[in-house]
């Protein structure tokens, strides 16, 4: 469904890369997650994609339209959701989507199907204006509009940035059944918890790509035994972990630090937990651990820095 | 179509849920004329004037009571001569000085005709074009009580001069230059924010995105501004006509339809200030920048457009609102026709269409 | 260890008929790392302003860093340092105009300032970066000075909205050593995040539904008392019987 190669695009005449040589493929039907922190390039890529922007060099193409020369059968065919609520706020939730629905050439009723879902959340609040709902039902609305001409391909831009746990919970509900409705779907986000909702995911750092495959590929492909570790005195424990001198590397995640070890057999590991404990650490737990998205994303990141 | 129309709708909601600016957009003309007039009639109450009567006759004597009379003059003093009106008007306090010549009455009565002079403080404009209106009024009076059983009539012609300001012949100004103004402000200010601030909203983006044409984003930002506009001018000639006394002398369906022009042309100016600016504070500025100042300035609405050095001269030629200013100053007070301002509109028109132009080639269809 | 620096009694905040924050009741200890939570619109803002100083309350009593929040609000500002997501610094101005700017507010003194803005660029290693301007740096960097930068006067307390929004996963450890460091040294830090597993790293946590506190506890006894496994767990038991968003 979206096709990229080699695709560069840099800002200020070259001296801010923002993305440089992107190559990969979303299959039509999948979720699709660009993973990485702000400013690694996904807005710019999604943009390229939405025909908003030209890239420098490379190509792409967006249900089988090439980006350059057809972006007006793109921008037909693809739904957009910016990062920023890009609604009109003095318009109220009825207006705004019946505008979005005019100007896509299409009306309400024709796509209810599709948002009904979704629309009918905040359907109670239509003759409000859009300015004055609160942040999940902004961002209910706007995904209404970005679907009401039924895209093929949806391009939601950090979507649930700055939302609470559990409103991003139900807004991945919403993608999921989305999904069951054949619509290709291509989301940004900085929250790797996430990753795991995708059916494949790209980690992308500083404009390139980390790494792309299904989010058990990526986890499965972290290549070492990881280790959580944790005690009464987190903050010693951790200055202790990263002066010796077995730690290849130790990471905060929750309650617990992640580590990987340069020596991961028994005898090393057990030797580790005596000389912490003749620190003075007490009750201490240590377990092998399988590494979440977030563990690859900082190894590869620290693999590409070196 | 329907999504040209739903466009438009949402740009009237926009316009109407905004009442601040839609309170100024229809009472700033409207305050405007209002002051004005209040300044008018407030000036015109006994205003002091100097008499330097040479003939110190019957007639001149009449006329000059007749003036004294009336609420609107005072006759400050008699001056002895000429040498002295000068003075007196720098002193600030007079506003108009009458001059009768030696043997006004004999002249009248044996030539049928003799002169007076009058001569006004110009550089308040207005009040000097009211005063000498009613001095004229005053003194026909005067001459029609003379010619009662009378066969060959009598006529007093009054040489009137502006002093300070001689150029703008006494001819009202403020309207059609105030026209020029409002719809700088309106059509290139509110259009070019308006536009930026879909930009700075992000709902450029998503429209971009979509398969909407983007001429027609446009044309659909033009409609309600063009309304608002034409609104305030039909506000801005009621009061002019009813409540400062000045109706239009020539065609109103010409100078609508040069109105209409005019505002195409400042339209396409905001289009292209929205286009070049990224923030509403730029769009903003510039708008001042670009089109408010050289309306106030190089028009001829305020400081006459003969006495500037030749390369203001030059410039003063590419700004619109000259031209509309002078088309409109014809219409309105001399009551031209067409075959007099065919020129200057066909200026206006050519100045409309290089700006659509430009500004429609220039409109990305991306965001960079 | 156990000085309180924060204390609130039935602090509430109504706005027209709408209650933001409900009868608040709570404690903050010196050096603590406090955990502020609560879904959009739960009221989370509007007690931090109160906090700060920046809010006057509709009822209720606190004392911040030992001063009054009705009375003694400019002696409270003194005494904070307060950092956001959303502003923090002036991304026109380089790295050292940005310390000194915000060093001058607090009325440091010029030999201090020096001293201070010099230690901050080593600690950061910002050396190359000094007479750059903000807005050259990556986000993360920036939201490391400005934490930096709000605790330059060492404030008794720093308040942080959302620090590590957006930031890559490991500067966002690195934010968190700041962190520690911070409380370390004896600054009490208030802290809201939407990461979960940055939850677990506080003291302390509060959860807030609705504007009341529904939880308070270290993130061990809450997980106990929620019998979750994680933070995430208890948030969303908590969270999901919410009836206002923002």
């Amino acid at each position: 469904m979206v096709t990229v190669e080699n695709l560069t695009k840099s800002y200020s005449e070259g001296k801010v890369k923002a993305i440089t040589n992107l190559t990969f493929r979303v299959n039509e039907g999948e979720v699709f997650g660009m993973i990485g922190p702000d400013g690694a390039g996904k807005t710019t890529l999604f943009r390229i994609l939405t025909t908003l922007l030209l890239p420098d060099s490379g190509n792409a193409q967006v249900a089988g339209f090439d980006i350059q020369k057809q972006y007006k059968n793109i921008r037909e065919s693809v739904g957009y959701m910016p990062g920023k609520f890009s609604l009109y706020q003095d318009l109220t939730v009825e207006e705004n989507l019946s505008f979005f629905a005019t100007v896509f050439g299409t009306t309400i009723e024709q796509n209810y199907a599709l948002i009904k879902d979704i629309y009918s959340q905040i359907e109670p609040f239509r003759k409000r204006k859009a300015g004055q709902l609160s942040g999940g039902m902004k961002q209910k609305l706007a995904l209404s509009c970005a679907l009401i001409h039924r895209p093929k391909v949806l391009f939601l831009d950090e979507p649930t940035t700055g939302v609470d746990a559990v409103s991003r919970k139900e807004f991945w509900e919403m993608l999921r059944r989305l999904k069951s409705q054949g619509i290709t779907i291509l989301v940004s986000t900085p929250y790797m918890d996430e990753a795991s909702l995708c059916d494949r995911i790209a980690l992308i750092q500083n404009g390139s790509i980390l790494s792309i495959n299904t989010p058990q590929a990526v986890t499965s492909a972290f290549g070492e035994k990881l280790f959580g570790i944790k005690s009464e005195m987190m903050y010693t424990l951790q200055q202790d972990l990263r002066s010796s001198s077995v730690v290849k590397s130790c990471n905060a995640f929750g309650e617990f630090y992640h580590l990987t070890l340069k020596d991961t057999s028994d005898d090393a590991s057990s030797a580790l937990l005596r000389s912490l404990k003749e620190k003075g650490h007490q009750s201490l737990e240590f377990e092998e651990i399988t590494p979440k998205i977030e563990d690859c994303f900082i190894k590869l990141m620290s693999e590409g820095s070196n | 179509m329907k999504q040209l129309l739903s466009f438009i709708k949402k740009e009237f909601y926009h316009v109407f849920r905004d009442r601040k600016t839609l309170l100024m957009l229809f009472g700033l003309p409207i305050a405007q004329i209002i002051l004005f007039g209040f300044a008018l009639t407030n000036e015109i109450k006994n205003a002091k004037i100097v008499v330097v009567d040479y003939a110190k006759d019957e007639a001149s004597r009449q006329i000059a009571d007749k003036v004294d009379a009336s609420t609107y003059f005072d006759i400050d003093k008699y001056l002895s001569g000429h040498e002295e009106i000068e003075e007196a008007f720098r002193s600030g306090k007079i506003k108009m000085a009458l001059i009768f010549p030696d043997h006004f009455y004999s002249d009248l009565l044996h030539t049928n005709k003799a002169q007076v002079q009058v001569i006004a403080d110009a550089s308040d404009l207005n009040t000097a074009t009211t005063l000498t209106n009613y001095i004229s009024n005053i003194i026909t009076d005067y001459q029609s009580g003379l010619n009662k059983g009378t066969t060959i009539p009598y006529r007093i012609v009054p040489e009137i001069r502006m002093l300070y300001n001689p150029q703008l012949k006494g001819e009202h100004t403020f309207i059609p230059g105030m026209m020029a103004m409002i719809m700088m402000i309106i059509c290139v200010m509110m259009t070019a924010i308006s536009i930026v601030r879909e930009k700075e909203l992000g709902t450029m983006e998503i429209l971009l995105v979509s398969p909407f044409k983007p001429i027609l984003v446009i044309l659909s930002k033009f409609v309600p501004y063009l309304l608002i506009s034409l609104m305030n001018v039909t506000s801005i000639l009621l009061l002019s006509k009813f409540f400062l006394n000045l109706p239009v002398q020539g065609s109103i369906v010409l100078l609508y339809a040069i109105s209409f022009i005019f505002i195409i042309t400042s339209l396409c100016l905001g289009l292209l200030i929205s286009i070049k600016s990224e923030s509403q504070q730029t769009a903003m500025f510039i708008s001042l920048m670009a089109t408010l100042l050289p309306t106030l300035l190089l028009s001829g609405f305020m400081f006459p457009i003969e006495n500037m050095p030749l390369p203001l001269q030059i410039i003063s030629n590419i700004v619109p609102s000259k031209w509309f200013y002078v088309i409109v100053k014809s219409i309105m007070i001399k009551g031209s026709g067409f075959q007099t301002i065919w020129k200057e509109t066909l200026i206006l028109c050519g100045m409309a269409l290089f700006l659509l132009i430009v500004s429609l080639r220039s409109f990305k269809i991306r965001l960079a | 260890m156990n000085e309180s620096v924060i204390t609130t009694n039935k602090l509430t905040k109504q706005f027209g008929d709408f209650i933001a924050a409900n009868e608040l009741s709570f404690e903050v200890n010196k050096g603590e790392i406090f955990g502020f939570l609560g879904a959009n619109g739960a009221g989370k803002t509007t007690a931090m302003r109160m906090l700060c100083g920046l809010l006057v309350p509709s009822s209720g009593t606190a004392t911040v860093a030992g001063y009054d929040v009705y009375k003694h609000r400019e002696k409270i500002k003194q005494n904070i340092g307060y950092m956001s997501q959303k502003f923090s610094l002036y991304e026109d101005l380089t790295v050292s105009e940005n310390i000194k700017f915000y060093a001058g507010i607090y009325g440091l003194s010029d030999s201090l300032i020096k001293e201070k803005s010099e230690q901050l660029i080593h600690q950061l290693d910002l050396r190359k970066e000094e007479n750059q301007l903000v807005s050259s740096l990556p986000l993360g960097w920036r939201q490391k000075l400005a934490f930096s930068v709000a605790v330059i006067h060492d404030p008794k307390i720093v308040f942080l909205d959302e620090p590590t929004g957006g930031v890559d996963p490991v500067t966002r450890r690195q934010f968190w050593d700041l962190i520690y460091d911070a409380a370390h040294r004896g600054i009490t830090v208030f802290v809201t995040t939407h990461y979960m597993d940055e939850a677990e790293y506080c003291n302390r946590i509060s959860i807030m539904v609705d504007g009341v506190i529904e939880a308070l506890d270290t993130p061990a006894n809450l997980k106990k008392n929620y019998s979750s496994k994680s933070m995430d767990e208890v948030f969303r038991q908590l969270a999901r019987n919410a009836k206002r968003s923002e």
